[in-house]
């Protein structure tokens, strides 16, 4: 019957609502368990999850070698043109022309650490660093170039 | 004893001896408005703090707890980052009903100010129509948000706009009604009638059945009109970023702002005057000890406290649930709270003829 249906309606309504007033009033008198962190407060024993990511870095080795081949890989995945590969020839000791990177230039006001670029690279050159505190006076220093001055290709990577 | 009448009368008395009446009167109304517009600064920042801190701990989390002891001074930081920040107007937009959109705001919370008893004796304007002033000024509510819907030549301010007066011009009906129910048992329109006729028991306790239905249905349709959660599809920030004052900035939006939380104080202050005894204190029956011992709280207090219960309460709903859609908004108005509404009303005049209330 209609009117019936329309009292049980009314009734299942202020009931579910109460419910989640119920919920709520809980979390309110219970305010001690507090499920947030005091970031700048507990900066020294912060545990990040492992998946978090803040930044593209190029690990480098202790000789000052990296993977990067410079094949522009993630250059061409990442969507919205973060990185920009600038490359050079060098020669080789058998007198032979190599390509290799002369600058990896990566914008992190642009990048929105989507990760494609990780999955993209066939030489694991480049990672995601778990840095996040990333504000600077200048907008010019986010621009960033990843190779260290003077790097070179580590042996063995094609 | 202390009492705020008190202080009233001797500014009064002492005006009316240093000038001739009509200076006084003048005076007591420059001294009014000033008081009024002081009262709306603390509520601002007062109101935004509890907000804050309700929506924090209701969230499991703690709240604005930086700026000064316990975050106290969390809303006066705001406030000055506001007003140093650029009032903006849009090419596009209608200039002058833009920048006055906001003023109208706060011109109609002003005007709501008037009826409200704020302590025993202690009322601006305690006209014989109070109830039916508030509810009429209340609903030009609408014209401001109208106004800075339309004049901000924005596809999503004009969306707000139209939400929100849909929405206020419906729920005002059973708010209204829900009013009515008040009215139907006390016989007046009259704010100090009102309170004077809960002199032995609130209305929440001696209407009984019919009052606890009109007090819910009140705080909803009036949870409804001042454009909160769980009905604020005025604002609604994930789909019309801030609906109609989206196009605001600096102080022109803190005004919107504030005119959100004015309102807000207002109709719990009208729904502590009318359901809950507004400054009457806490009385069973007539002259016995316990009516004596509650009297010794001040009444200014006892007022405060049913409003902020009612705040809360409001805000309590605001976190707790979800955002409706415009069609179950206007479905649960029609279909649901309007009907029950005037049956409760027809019950409410059957109550008070046969006198069964107590």
């Amino acid at each position: 019957m209609f009117i019936t249906n329309y009292i049980k309606e009314v009734w299942g309504a202020v009931k579910s609502l109460a419910t989640g007033m119920k919920r709520t009033i809980y979390y309110f008198t219970h305010h001690k368990e507090i499920i947030t962190q005091e970031y700048p407060d507990n900066r020294d024993t912060l545990v990040l999850p492992e998946r978090f990511k803040g930044e593209v870095v190029m690990p480098h080795n202790q000789d000052n070698e990296h993977r990067c081949t410079g094949c522009t890989a993630c250059e061409l995945a990442c969507p919205n043109g973060t990185i920009k590969v600038i490359t050079k020839f060098d020669l080789t000791p058998e007198g032979k022309k190599k390509k290799a990177i002369d600058k990896l230039v990566y914008h992190l006001e642009l990048c929105t650490m989507c990760n494609l670029c990780v999955e993209a690279c066939p030489s694991d050159a480049i990672k995601m660093a778990q840095t996040y505190e990333h504000s600077v006076f200048d907008r010019n220093q986010l621009t960033k170039i990843l190779n260290n001055p003077g790097s070179k290709i580590m042996e063995g990577v094609e | 004893m202390w009492s705020l009448s008190h202080i009233a009368n001797e500014i009064h008395r002492w005006l009316n001896d240093l000038f001739n009446p009509t200076w006084a009167l003048i005076i007591e109304m420059v001294m009014a408005g000033v008081a009024v517009i002081g009262l709306f600064a603390v509520l601002g920042l007062v109101l935004v703090l509890m907000e804050r801190r309700v929506a924090a701990w209701i969230q499991i989390r703690l709240g604005p707890n930086r700026v000064g002891p316990f975050g106290l001074m969390q809303s006066m930081a705001d406030t000055l980052k506001l007003i140093v920040k650029e009032g903006l107007t849009p090419d596009g937009a209608d200039k002058v009903m833009f920048n006055i959109a906001p003023f109208i705001a706060m011109i109609v919370a002003m005007l709501l100010m008037a009826p409200i008893a704020f302590a025993k004796d202690f009322q601006l304007w305690d006209l014989n129509i109070g109830v039916l002033f508030v509810t009429a000024v209340s609903s030009l509510m609408v014209v401001s948000i109208l106004m800075a819907g339309w004049s901000s030549n924005n596809k999503y301010s004009l969306m707000g706009a139209m939400r929100s007066g849909a929405q206020i011009v419906s729920y005002e009906l059973s708010a209204g009604l829900s009013i009515m129910t008040i009215i139907v048992l006390t016989g007046s329109l009259q704010v100090s009638d009102i309170i004077h006729a809960q002199n032995n028991g609130w209305w929440i306790f001696k209407g009984h059945f019919p009052v606890w239905v009109a007090f819910v249905i009140y705080i909803i349709a009036v949870t409804a009109e001042t454009n909160r959660a769980p009905f604020d599809l005025a604002e609604a920030e994930s789909e019309l970023t801030a609906g109609f004052h989206t196009e605001y900035s600096g102080m022109k939006f803190a005004l919107f702002f504030l005119a959100e939380y004015i309102n807000v104080f207002i109709v719990c202050a009208i729904g502590a005057t009318l359901f809950l005894g507004g400054w009457m204190p806490l009385h069973f029956g007539t002259d016995n000890a316990f009516n004596q011992a509650m009297d010794w709280i001040p009444s200014s207090v006892w007022f405060f406290g049913k409003t902020f219960f009612l705040i809360f309460l409001i805000m309590w709903f605001r976190w707790t649930f979800p955002r409706l859609r415009i069609d179950q908004l206007l479905n649960l108005e029609w279909k649901y709270l309007l009907p029950i509404s005037m049956i409760n009303l027809l019950l409410a005049t059957a109550m008070a003829i046969l006198g069964w209330h107590f």
